[in-house]
């Protein structure tokens, strides 16, 4: 009896939200928008596609809110890696454009990092203000410009190329997924990120270098915040200030509903990927269903507000 | 062999502290404290709230720097950076308000800051954390469902047990115990006196701050009492009474 109850309160119901919650949208849409296409393999495929630079943004935010910090910046540092890389490209070799576009995204993840981490400012409030202040510097880097990105290489490697017939943009979701699953589930970092979140005290007399964790978690922000720049910039053969604007409230909520807590100490990486999907699926559902964009705006609200609750619900017992 | 080891540890001291002061600022936490502990020998220290207590065990642990004094392990001198510096000097703390983190299995708590990894990529090595806690929990008698539970769903003596038990395993010379009794039950209370009883046969010196002097009586083979910072004095626990303990920690005669 105790062994049964047991399990049960083992079985992780905010785990499991995120699989039902996705079986159910993908029922309901293949039902009611069967006639739209939603089940064509090219309707399907475009929504791993579309969702590959969330999913990117969603795994580095399930280390940050593991350790118990929050990145509210990421949409911005999007627009500037994005950027950053555009311009590059247009002078320089694939592999400068890329360096530039990550190492812009991992060295404000620092900078937010150094800023939480050692001078103990709260995530929310610095991430608050980096957020407008690259939000500034991603509009007049240029002149609210769109950039065009010319160089091939590029734009198939993280935009329309394929390898051995799959999309690039599918192997990113597929890599990206797995490696930060690896290092969230199975290595000492991934360890000591959750038990900072968790206890950060008892982390600290166990002798893990709290700081350096939550130094760590904002530079991952950082870093998959560019690769997620790259990937637009890739995909659309163009950067623009624009980038990542709207995805703070999809990202975060496909996290939480993928089972990560908002106070840190538990998460899950394969979860936000499904977290993102559901949010990817939903977003192409209501634009086959012919919604008005305020309309979609509203109810895809709603939903999320819906989700979230539904996620949290078993965290507050 | 084993016999000359210990013959040999029962004559250094574990621990010797001489001439402690600790002050923050213009309060004086710890005046003039003198101490040495042996291997297999459990000290109780005792006091008032405020007396020092908790800031002497965070001295030992490398938590704060005193400000003036000598401590020596095993006869070296000693000056710990920090908490982890003294932890891999072996010496560990179980505190209070447990130091675990409540949403991770046992055996995470059990390794943590200490993970078990395993070639060739140095990833976790769980199967063996998990192993490796179940027999430390079954070696000192601490009943828990299984290895892989989360601390939350367990009781306050079911944790105070997986902390001294991980504090255990982990200390080679000294285990410092903070009131670790304060927050359980009486039932909950006698398992982990047992368990700290238990410790004594692993030929570790243990210094335990408790409240309850039926506790101390019943644990220590020293009582050691302190007043505002100030050290009373050190009574052996089978030539003394709680009359006189009382009176040293109130300062009434
Ligand atoms: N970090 C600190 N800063 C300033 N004063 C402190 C600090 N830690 C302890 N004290 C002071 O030192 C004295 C002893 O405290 P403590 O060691 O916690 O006592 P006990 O554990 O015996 O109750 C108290 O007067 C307390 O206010
Ligand atoms: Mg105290």
């Amino acid at each position: 009896m105790t062994a049964v109850k047991q399990r049960l309160s083992g079985f992780d119901f905010q785990n499991m939200v995120v699989y039902i919650g996705f079986i159910a949208i993908f029922i309901f849409f293949a039902v009611t928008l069967y006639d739209d296409g939603f089940l064509t393999q090219r309707n399907l495929t475009n929504i791993f596609l579309q969702t590959a630079p969330a999913t990117i943004m969603a795994i580095g935010l399930v280390f940050a809110l593991s350790a118990g910090e929050i990145d509210l910046s990421f949409g911005s540092i999007v627009a500037v890696s994005a950027l950053t890389a555009a311009v590059v490209l247009r002078d320089y070799p694939l592999i400068m454009g890329v360096a530039a576009g990550l190492g812009v995204g991992i060295l404000i993840g620092a900078l937010n990092g150094v800023l939480v981490a050692y001078l103990k400012l709260p995530s929310f409030l610095v991430t608050l203000a980096t957020m407008g202040l690259f939000a500034g510097i991603a509009r007049s880097m240029t002149d609210l410009r769109s950039v065009p990105v010319m160089n091939e290489a590029f734009t198939g490697f993280f935009g329309s190329g394929k390898l051995f017939s799959v999309p690039s943009l599918l192997i990113w979701t597929v890599v990206a997924a797995a490696i930060g699953h690896i290092f969230y589930r199975h290595t000492r970092f991934g360890a000591h990120v959750l038990a900072t979140g968790d206890n950060p005290r008892a982390a600290q007399v166990t002798g893990i270098k709290v700081p350096r964790v939550r130094l760590y978690v904002m530079m991952i922000c950082g870093g998959t915040a560019g690769l997620a720049g790259l990937l637009y910039a890739g995909r659309l053969q163009a950067a623009k200030y624009t980038l990542g604007e709207s995805d703070l409230m999809t990202v975060i909520a496909a996290v939480i509903v993928g089972g990560t807590a908002l106070n840190g100490g538990k998460g899950s990486v394969i979860g936000a990927l499904l977290g993102s999907l559901l949010m990817g699926m939903l977003n192409n559902g209501l634009i086959l269903m012919n919604l008005k964009v305020s309309d979609q705006m509203i109810v895809r609200g709603l939903i999320i507000l819906l989700a979230v609750a539904v996620s949290l619900r078993d965290s507050s017992r | 062999m084993a016999g000359k080891g210990i013959v040999m540890n029962n004559e250094l001291n574990v621990l010797s502290l001489k001439n402690i002061h600790k002050a923050f600022g213009g309060i004086v936490a710890i005046q003039d404290f003198s101490l040495d502990l042996k291997a297999g020998e459990i000290v109780a220290l005792v006091g008032d709230n405020g007396a020092g207590k908790s800031t002497l065990i965070k001295i030992i642990s490398g938590v704060y720097t005193p400000t003036s004094g000598e401590i020596k392990l095993d006869g070296q001198e000693a000056s710990f950076s920090d908490a982890s510096a003294a932890r891999s000097n072996g010496i560990e703390v179980v505190y209070q308000d447990l130091a675990l983190a409540d949403q991770q299995p046992v055996f995470m708590n059990m390794f943590l800051g200490r993970e078990l990894t395993k070639p060739p990529f140095g990833l976790l090595d769980k199967a063996r954390m998990r192993r490796e806690s179940q027999e430390l929990v079954d070696d000192l008698d601490v009943r828990i469902p299984s290895a892989s539970s989360t601390i939350s769903d367990l009781s306050g003596g079911q944790r105070q047990g997986i902390a001294i038990a991980r504090a255990t395993h982990w200390a080679s010379k000294l285990v410092l115990l903070d009131e670790p009794t304060a927050a359980l039950g009486v039932a909950e209370t006698g398992k982990v006196e047992d368990l700290i009883a238990s410790l004594k046969e692993k030929n570790l010196a243990i210094l335990i701050i408790s409240h309850s002097l039926d506790q101390v009586f019943k644990l220590s083979d020293r009582i050691c009492v302190l007043r505002r910072g100030e050290q009373i004095g050190i009574r052996e626990t089978a030539k003394t009474d709680k009359n006189e303990i009382v009176s040293m920690i109130t300062g009434v005669a």
